[in-house]
């Protein structure tokens, strides 16, 4: 199994890939590590007649703070997000969440642009992209923007990104003090998608009730969301065990649950409140008051 | 286009088509079989090879890709005669019987024991996660990586 013919292109640059992109309009698509595109072209789903490589771009990889926040180059593999110090002590959801992705060999070769510029229903990012507020940076021959997750993840394996444009970052706010994490999913056995993935962040305020709640749900809809039903019914509350089943019986709440030979719509919906309860217990249980 | 890698330690140059995929280029242009090609869909792991020391699904990366990189396929493991400890871990621990995952488990475990010298029996479970056996039920590989970890910290022990 192996795609269809196509042109090789190694960037060396953004501004040599932003150019590669304008010289072959439509027929390009961007090549980072290449764990959801080359399955897609070896099961021809895609045909692209020019690749245009990113992944060996410098200044796309890494992790570096800036201004109170941390900024995440897109190309940067799972492997480096997963195991980066600054990652596991300022902003523990996502190193977590990225350490649950695939295996060692996906990690070690899947970058985080790749992935949310990807948008698979049922990949594991998009849901702490989600709960993180992450802002993902879009740079264009015209400049540059940058669009807040929520804007982002438009539909069915659709992103905000234009034509011509390269995500080149993905920044994030670190995490508070009093602040409970972590990112639980239904594992499809085979693969390691999310069946269903619930990436949830609780900060307590100092008389312990729920300051903040911020839950992101991957694997549910066609495109990860933030569960807003399930954030406001717990802000403001103390968070005991009935109060959190409460909240998070709205998991499902306005969604158009997907259904595939791995999970019916009601059994991914009844996932997603299952692992939503789960998921803000064991976050508000390792906050440290 | 033209690509150039170090395989085994041995540089080597060749024109290949753009959408060639590394593992066949391991197999069919450098003759490396040790490397097997197993769903081809980057979920058995039989393809594993170490690039730049880290392992792979060669069955998911591009020749192209690999430009320029160090790879590291099962051939390379034995060196002067002498098998990797990951390999007389094997042995040792009968840790396959058809043998058509080996070649991927071996590379797999040697990037596992690079990153955790000392590996629980879960942290070996979880890392063969990308690594598919239908023969063994994991548990002759888990002990013959296990022997391994312990042959590469100095102590050759064998296992109860």
């Amino acid at each position: 199994m192996f795609p269809a013919r196509f042109q090789y292109h190694r960037a060396g640059s953004v501004k040599e890939a932003l150019g590669m992109l304008q010289q072959f309009g439509d027929d390009a698509k961007l090549l980072s590590g290449g764990h959801s595109l080359l399955p897609m072209m070896k099961l021809r789903l895609a045909q692209p007649a020019h690749l245009v490589d990113i992944g060996g771009i410098n200044d796309l990889v890494g992790i570096r703070e800036e201004g109170g926040k941390i900024v995440i180059g897109g190309a940067t593999i799972h492997d480096q997000v997963a195991g980066s110090a600054v990652i596991r002590s300022k902003l523990g959801l996502l190193a977590e969440c990225a350490a649950a992705i695939g295996d060692i060999q996906v990690r070690n070769r899947g970058t985080i642009g790749g992935s949310l510029a990807h948008s698979d229903p049922a990949a594991d990012y998009p849901a702490a992209i989600q709960a993180l507020e992450g802002e993902i940076r879009l740079e264009s021959g015209s400049g540059a923007r940058t669009v807040k997750a929520n804007d982002f993840f438009v539909d069915l394996m659709t992103t905000a990104i234009k034509p011509g444009e390269i995500l080149t970052s993905v920044s994030f706010t670190p995490h508070t003090a009093r602040t409970g994490y972590t990112y639980l999913k239904h594992r499809q056995p085979a693969s390691g998608f999310a069946v269903v993935g619930v990436a949830a962040l609780v900060t307590l305020d100092t008389k312990g009730n729920c300051e903040r709640v911020r839950v992101g749900i991957t694997g549910l809809g066609p495109k990860a969301f933030r569960a807003t039903a399930v954030e406001s019914a717990l802000t403001g509350k103390k968070p005991e065990a009935a109060t959190i089943g409460q909240a998070a019986a709205h998991a499902a709440d306005g969604i158009d649950a997907l259904a595939d030979i791995h999970a019916s719509a009601e059994f991914r919906a009844e996932l997603a409140r299952v692992y939503t309860r789960r998921a803000l217990q064991q976050a508000i249980s390792t906050i440290k008051v | 286009m033209r690509v150039t890698m170090t395989i085994n330690g041995q540089q080597r140059s060749d024109e290949v088509e753009d959408r060639m995929l590394l593992v066949h280029y391991l197999r069919e242009v450098a003759q490396l079989t040790g490397t097997h090609v197993g769903c081809e869909t980057s979920l058995c792991g039989a393809c594993t090879v170490l690039m730049n020391g880290k392992a792979v699904k060669s069955c998911t990366v591009l020749a192209a890709q690999a430009d320029g990189a160090q790879i590291t396929t099962v051939e390379g493991l034995a060196k002067d005669g002498e098998l990797h400890p990951v390999q007389e871990g094997f042995w040792e621990e009968h840790g396959l019987q058809c043998g058509f995952c080996t070649p991927g488990m071996l590379m797999l475990a040697t990037d596992l024991l690079s990153r955790n010298p000392d590996p629980s029996e879960a942290d070996i479970r979880h890392a063969l996660d990308g690594n598919l056996c239908r023969c063994t039920g994991y548990q002759h590989i888990i002990n013959a990586v296990q022997y391994a970890a312990r042959k590469m910290r100095g102590d050759a022990r064998k296992s109860a």
